[in-house]
């Protein structure tokens, strides 16, 4: 019997809050806290309570759990960015990470330039950049601009370019923080396809996402964790069907752990909605978001999406400034982003909505497990309303004789 | 599913037969150097470095130029006023090779000093998502000082041969070659001591980025570039200018082409404090930076 190529043994992760204070230490914070003796500023917070688990070579397991649950400070841990409170992990075998692509990345530089820079940070050798370079280069469809610095592409582009070294990276265990929530749709497909090859392969891979579609597909067994501890680590479609059910929208932007952006969202509403509990709306009227966005300073090329997934969190309608190639200046304060919609073609049931800011290449905020958005059932053009097995869209259709 | 877990069985036995490397993440009080995973990473100085310079001369006009520039402006400045006040000169030294003698060693110091003490912050956003060992970046940003050193250097040997021709300068070959390295060691020792303790308390304490520029423009004041420290008017003002790293460095430079003797006392406080300094540097960074993501 092999030995598990990863084992996590009790790893707690403690964290010490210091209220009101600035996000860094300034000196004089800590003369004084010296002098007066006082701790009773701080207070432990444990984002991860003695966890533990074995990955066996070659498997490939899914991490799931609301935000601010553990998930990104285990990746931290597993990656050696963080050390553990307590605990341990043994390795036996060369774990590359991917909490964000492009890491290292220049805008001064040139995209042949960033390749080797980037690639060598994700640890690769220099050699083996050298290999896979045409490689790179082809993936990421980037040829005609290698020698131009990257602040002259498009984010687009600069996120093809990075996501192509990374799919290049050939470690024993891989670690994938939610990186594919940025980026065009396609590229996204392309960059799953590439991770499912690598799981093919025979790579260990630890895939974190809130794309549970993309876990169901990629991942044999999933973790679930929930404040900080694995509440169940078990086959994917047990532990999404127990995430699902217990999974309770609350309807309201978090403001409370979006203290530190820069940019937010504070408020999501739709504007027919005359009832001011929850958010709702009906079958093929028309339907106008509104997305308050907090900008801490002026801020150009902003580009915001809407998603509409179902139940099983599987996405059905994508709204997105990107596909129509509108991009919004954000001013200081609060600004209102609206998205019109002439007929929304959902059939009455619970949807959630994911929301985006970014710049296409760095997400501002993300809403993910925020929003629910109830389509009441209303006169639409049915007569009946499709099961649970028909699929949630309604479109327009006749029937006649020939 | 099924089908991928299949393939997944089958790929197994490939394991058996890669390198097999075990190690152990875990909280690690104990301070080791970790020589060898530095070694291992040596590329990525390579990387850094590059990157540094490169950023550094891309999109200007005169590109390295720059490099050989601040430190001949600075020398005609010192030059004058030496004249001007009639500064002292040591061991029959003209004043411009006096001057950009002390300034090649202390632009290393200084622009090394202020690379490292800033890079942690300014490399925040990749220690915070990937791992390597940290001590490559504030590593890197002293060793693209020296590339600005070799830049300026590539002057300082025609300036050198000009005054030997014109006759005020004996060169004593042997002890130029070894004083050279020598001085070089003691600079860069001192630099990447300082700075990375000054990396590391940078990323505690925002305080540090005003604390190095105001630093530097306080310590030109006690470093033999403008002029020389041995013509204090106080006997023991000699030995605590004699704390400062670079009065070594640029003394055992200097006087392998000049005509002046090396306090030998002094020289020795000198490369001490630089050693002292390397060793306070490494150890308190090798000891806070496992926490660096958290701070960063």
């Amino acid at each position: 019997m092999m030995k598990p190529i990863l084992e996590i043994k009790n790893i707690s992760k403690r964290f010490r809050i210091q209220h009101n204070l600035q996000p860094y230490l300034s000196l004089r914070d800590s003369v004084t806290s010296f002098f007066k003796g006082s701790k009773s500023f701080s207070e432990d917070f444990y984002a991860l309570k003695d966890v533990s688990f074995n990955v066996e070579a070659g498997q490939s397991i899914g991490i799931i759990g609301k935000n601010g649950a553990g998930k990104s400070t285990l990746l931290k841990i597993l990656s050696k960015i963080t050390p553990p409170t307590t605990g341990s992990i043994i390795s036996r075998g060369r774990i590359a990470s991917l909490l964000e692509v492009g890491t290292g990345f220049h805008p001064e530089l040139t995209g042949r330039e960033n390749i080797f820079l980037n690639g060598s940070i994700l640890g690769m050798k220099r050699k083996e950049i050298q290999s896979k370079f045409d490689e790179i280069v082809d993936f990421s469809g980037t040829e005609k601009f290698l020698d131009t610095p990257l602040k002259h592409y498009s984010s687009g582009m600069q996120l093809r370019l990075a996501f192509s070294v990374a799919a290049f990276l050939d470690p024993e265990i891989l670690i994938i923080d939610e990186v594919l929530a940025v980026g065009d749709l396609d590229f996204q497909k392309k960059c799953l396809g590439k991770m499912e090859d690598a799981g093919k392969t025979g790579k260990t891979i630890l895939f974190v996402s809130h794309n549970l579609a993309a876990v169901q597909n990629l991942c044999s067994k999933t973790i679930l964790i929930h404040q900080g501890s694995i509440q169940q680590f078990d086959d994917t479609g047990k532990v999404i069907s127990t995430y699902i059910t217990q999974h309770r929208m609350v309807n309201k932007i978090d403001l409370s752990r979006r203290k530190n952006k820069k940019i937010h969202f504070t408020d999501f509403r739709i504007q027919e909605d005359v009832n001011s509990n929850g958010i709702h709306t009906y079958p093929e009227k028309e339907c106008t978001f509104l997305i308050d966005i907090y900008s801490e300073s002026e801020t150009d090329n902003v580009q915001v999406g809407i998603g509409i997934n179902d139940r099983n969190n599987i996405r059905l309608i994508s709204l997105s400034t990107g596909f129509l190639a509108t991009k919004y200046k954000l001013k200081k304060g609060i600004n209102t982003v609206i998205c019109k919609v002439d007929s929304l073609p959902l059939k009455p049931d619970t949807y959630y909505v994911q929301v985006y800011v970014g710049n296409g290449f760095e997400a501002y905020d993300v809403s993910y497990d925020e929003i629910s958005m109830e389509v009441l059932p209303a006169d639409f053009y049915y007569k009946s309303v499709p099961d649970y097995s028909q699929g949630s869209v309604i479109v327009k259709h006749e029937w006649r004789e020939k | 599913m099924s089908c991928f877990l299949c393939g997944i069985i089958v790929n197994l036995p490939l394991y058996v037969s890669l390198p097999y490397m075990e190690y152990e993440i875990k909280s690690d009080e104990k301070l080791n150097l970790g020589i060898a995973e530095l070694w291992r990473y040596r590329e990525l100085f390579y990387f850094f470095t590059w990157r540094d310079i490169k950023v550094k001369y891309k999109q200007t006009f005169l590109g390295f130029a720059w490099a050989v520039l601040q430190p001949l402006i600075l020398m005609a400045i010192f030059s004058e006023i030496g004249e001007a006040f009639n500064i002292p000169r040591e061991g029959g030294l003209p004043r411009p090779l006096f001057a950009y003698s002390g300034l090649l060693l202390w632009n290393v110091f200084t622009s090394g000093v202020t690379n490292a003490g800033n890079s942690m912050v300014i490399n925040a956003n990749i220690i915070k998502k990937i791992y390597f060992p940290r001590l490559i970046i504030p590593i890197s940003g002293v060793l693209s000082s020296l590339f600005d050193f070799v830049m300026a250097f590539a002057l300082f040997i025609p300036m050198l041969g000009y005054y030997i021709w014109q006759g005020g300068v004996r060169l004593h070959l042997i002890s130029f070659i070894l004083a050279l390295p020598a001085s070089l060691i003691i600079t860069t020792v001192a630099t990447f001591g300082v700075g990375s303790l000054l990396a590391a308390l940078n990323l505690k304490y925002r305080d540090f980025r005003y604390v190095i520029p105001f630093m530097i423009s306080v310590l030109l004041f006690a470093t033999p570039v403008i002029y020389p420290i041995s013509g204090s008017h106080f006997h023991w003002a000699k030995y605590l200018f004699a704390l400062n790293p670079l009065y070594s460095a640029i003394e055992i430079f200097r006087n392998s082409f000049s005509n002046g003797n090396l306090h030998i006392y002094l020289v020795m406080i000198s490369s001490c404090s630089s050693l002292l300094f390397f060793t306070i540097g490494l150890f308190y960074f090798r000891k806070t930076e496992a926490y660096f993501a958290d701070l960063a």
